[in-house]
């Protein structure tokens, strides 16, 4: 069977800037994987690679998702065939009601899945009951998407609607950065509950301490724009001890 | 009733161009092309008026010809031939219906594809009464029992004339003098029909009050007049809905609507305006040019208005508020949304003469494809108005780059007193969030048509909760090729 996401060989430009150089990676189905690396090295690129965002320019190599290749596909028609992203920096959109943002992104998979519409109760009661396990209120469910939230609430935010679209493959891009102990737990708890053997997560993140809660099956260092060594949990620990220094040389 | 933000947030899916762009096909009985006292003559024959509408129709004429067309600024118009129009048709069997019974069921089925209930068993348990004028004839009013219990006359304003001669007198051109305009006294010599409303003292209207306009005769214009007058401490709600079909001439809607707000009363007006805007490649559409103002004339008196506008080749609009009651109150709601080659030169006039008048103003002006945008707004505080106030809010979203965007702020302020604040920014749809939407799976249109009821949220729950929704779908419908 093919593994649910395969990187081959991919290189990618913004603009006229190469940043990716060459990236290998096999994501089987239920594995998690660990990105780390200095900043600067590609980590959020690679991300925006996968997902498909305009202006990120595949220039060799290719990505597929269950043995399909996805790089004719929209951003949009990704998101469907199963790509999640929890955005390092996610994006405010004034005035856009988080409910009907939320119901918008569930009724396109519906659609796309020929049934009907999701029933707004029911809609109601599904989102109440995600938002409770990550501490996220109603009056927060209430506000326009990410507009005033504070930096912990945006990535709860994020876990959220990766709760409620399941996506098959989820890339994490750094989730972790600016949260506090007690948020760090809970976005963690919400993420492993969400580990299941049919779904896959690429994990980005800059502290071996997310690795404690959320433990990968490999950690793999980026820097330059290609994926120097590769790991277990261990490796987490000993780049964070003797950090980046002499990666970009070891390959 | 203001729209929830559950209601606001039951964001349909918005499919098909312009929806409402079939004709009905239905015998219908015209005035022969053109403009003259004939003319006149015929169409005051046809409604049965009066000596004293006909002479006053007249008069204007005469007026009107001494006039000059305007020369717009920001538009750019092909001229208009004012004797290549209809200035009255009327579906044969439409001629004042007494019940709904009576009415061509070819109409019915006309306004249930429009989405307007005519059916008094189907609108929702009376929420909202309804008076549907199709190119120059009222078809029916709905509702018209359980409003004249609690005093409230909603009538064709062609029957206005008939029945209360008196109040039709008293204050018809006294909002909207005759030689306001060129387009006003255009209306005033050949309005056809359009909606008279009065609530009288103490009365809360029990329910919306709305009209739906629809031209459907090729080479007609629409000329209707509306005509409310809330009387001390009453409040009404009011919404107008305008559709046409889809044709490749250019078609004119003239319409004037006066506002009357005494002690204490309130009108709260909404427009949701979809007439034909042409083509994609600007061939067509319905020159818009309205003219619309409210008078507060008593002390504590409020209204409101609340637009959006997504159709029409041209939108030439400005209803406006004269706030000549102590603490009156004025504002002012809109969206205006140009697509193609749609062009919207639109805002509003705040006229400050009673102490103490407030005036608030929120445009949002959206932007797309190769049209422009732009708003045209007045306050003017005059040398009695102590204490007055405003806000002004302009807002501006550019969807791609071919398109404009205009703000042209008139103050003058006669008093020290005043306090008067503008604010207004301009921005565009950023690449950000749309990859953050599309990122959830949701395709370019609907993203773009989320972001822009969005930037349009403000305005939108303004409207009745009823048309929210509807106005909220048309918003995606509008913007549909704009971006991609
Ligand atoms: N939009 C952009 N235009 C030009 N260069 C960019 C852009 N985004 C990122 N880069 C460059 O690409 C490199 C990788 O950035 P990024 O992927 O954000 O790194 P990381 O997420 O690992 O910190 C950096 O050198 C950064 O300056
Ligand atoms: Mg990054």
């Amino acid at each position: 069977m093919a593994p649910l996401l395969e990187i081959r060989d991919l290189h990618a430009s913004v603009g006229d800037t190469p940043i990716l150089k060459g990236i290998n990676l096999t994501i089987n189905a239920g594995e998690i994987h660990a990105i780390m690396g200095p900043n600067g090295s590609g980590k959020s690129t690679m991300s925006y690679v996968l997902a498909g965002r305009d202006g990120y320019e595949v220039t060799g190599g290719d990505i597929l998702m269950n043995g399909v290749s996805m790089l004719e596909m929209e951003s949009d028609e990704r998101a469907l065939a199963g790509m999640f992203l929890a955005f390092q920096y996610p994006v405010e959109l004034p005035g856009v009601g988080g409910m009907s943002f939320l119901r918008a992104a569930v009724n396109a998979r519906r659609i796309e899945a020929g049934e009907d519409e999701i029933d707004q109760l029911e809609f109601v009661k599904l989102v109440r009951a995600k938002a409770k396990h990550l501490s996220i209120n109603d009056d927060m469910l209430k506000r326009a998407v990410n507009v005033g939230f504070s930096g912990g609430e945006k990535k709860r935010y994020e876990i959220l609607q990766m709760a409620l679209l399941k996506p098959v493959f989820s890339v994490l891009d750094e989730t972790d950065s600016g949260l506090d102990v007690d948020a760090l737990k809970i976005v963690s708890d919400g993420v492993n509950f969400l580990r299941d053997p049919a779904r896959s997560m690429l994990v980005i993140t800059h502290y071996q301490r997310l690795l404690n809660h959320i433990v990968p099956d490999y950690v793999h260092i980026l820097a330059g724009g290609k994926i120097r060594r590769t790991g277990g949990k261990e490796l987490a620990l000993e780049v964070e001890e003797s950090g980046y220094v002499g990666i970009d040389d070891a390959a | 009733m203001v729209a929830t933000q559950e209601t606001i947030d039951t964001l349909e899916e918005a499919t098909g161009k312009y929806k409402y762009g079939f004709v009905t096909d239905i015998e219908s009985d015209k005035a022969p092309k053109g403009l003259n006292e004939d003319i006149i003559r015929f169409i005051s024959a046809k409604k049965d008026e009066p000596q004293w509408m006909l002479d006053w129709r007249l008069k204007a004429f005469a007026t009107w010809k001494k006039m000059e067309s305007p020369d717009w600024a920001k538009l750019d118009i092909e001229p208009i031939d004012y004797q290549d129009i209809h200035y009255y048709a009327a579906p044969k069997s439409g001629e004042g219906p007494a019940s709904l019974d009576e009415v061509d069921p070819e109409l019915l089925k006309t306004y249930a594809k429009l989405g307007i209930p005519l059916d008094e068993q189907k609108i929702l348990a009376g929420v909202v009464a309804v008076d549907a004028v199709f190119d120059s004839v009222s078809v029916a009013t709905t509702f018209r029992g359980e409003l004249a219990k609690v005093g409230v006359i909603f009538c064709p304003i062609s029957e206005a004339i008939r029945d209360y001669p008196d109040l039709v007198k008293k204050y018809i051109g006294s909002v909207v003098p005759v030689a306001d305009n060129y387009f006003s006294a255009l209306n005033s010599a050949v309005f056809t029909d359009g909606s008279f409303v009065y609530i009288p003292k103490g009365v809360r209207c029990p329910m919306e009050l709305s009209t739906y306009f629809r031209i459907n005769e090729a080479n007609t214009g629409q000329f209707e007049r509306t005509l409310i007058i809330a009387e001390d401490k009453a409040y009404v709600s009011y919404l107008e809905g305008c559709t046409a079909p889809q044709r490749d001439e250019n078609q004119l809607h003239a319409a004037v609507v006066e506002l009357v707000a005494m002690d204490d009363a309130e009108i709260k007006y909404s427009t949701v305006q979809n007439w034909y805007p042409g083509d994609e490649n600007g061939l067509g559409g319905i020159y818009n040019f309205v003219t619309k103002r409210g008078a507060c004339r008593g002390d504590r008196s409020k209204i409101s208005w609340t637009q959006v506008e997504t159709g029409s080749a041209i939108t030439w609009k400005y209803p406006s508020c004269i706030l000549q009651g102590k603490d009156s109150v004025g504002e002012f709601y809109s969206v205006a949304l140009t697509n193609n080659f749609q062009q919207a030169d639109t805002g509003t006039k705040m006229i400050h003469i009673g102490e103490g008048s407030r005036s608030t103003i929120i445009s949002k002006g959206i932007s797309a494809g190769r049209s422009q945008n732009c708003y045209r707004g007045l306050v003017r505080i005059q040398p009695g108005a102590e204490n007055a106030r405003n806000f002004t809010q302009c807002d501006s979203l550019l969807v791609g780059d071919k398109c404009g965007a205009h703000t042209v702020p008139y103050i003058v302020s006669r008093n020290p007193s005043a306090k008067i604040e503008h604010e207004a920014t301009t921005s565009r749809i950023s690449e950000d969030q749309l990859f953050y939407c599309q990122q959830r799976g949701i395709s370019t249109e609907d993203s773009v048509s989320l972001i822009v009821n969005g930037f349009c949220k403000e305005v939108m729950k303004e409207l009745p909760m009823e048309f929210a929704v509807e106005a909220q779908k048309l918003i995606g419908i509008s913007l549909e090729g704009s971006v991609g």
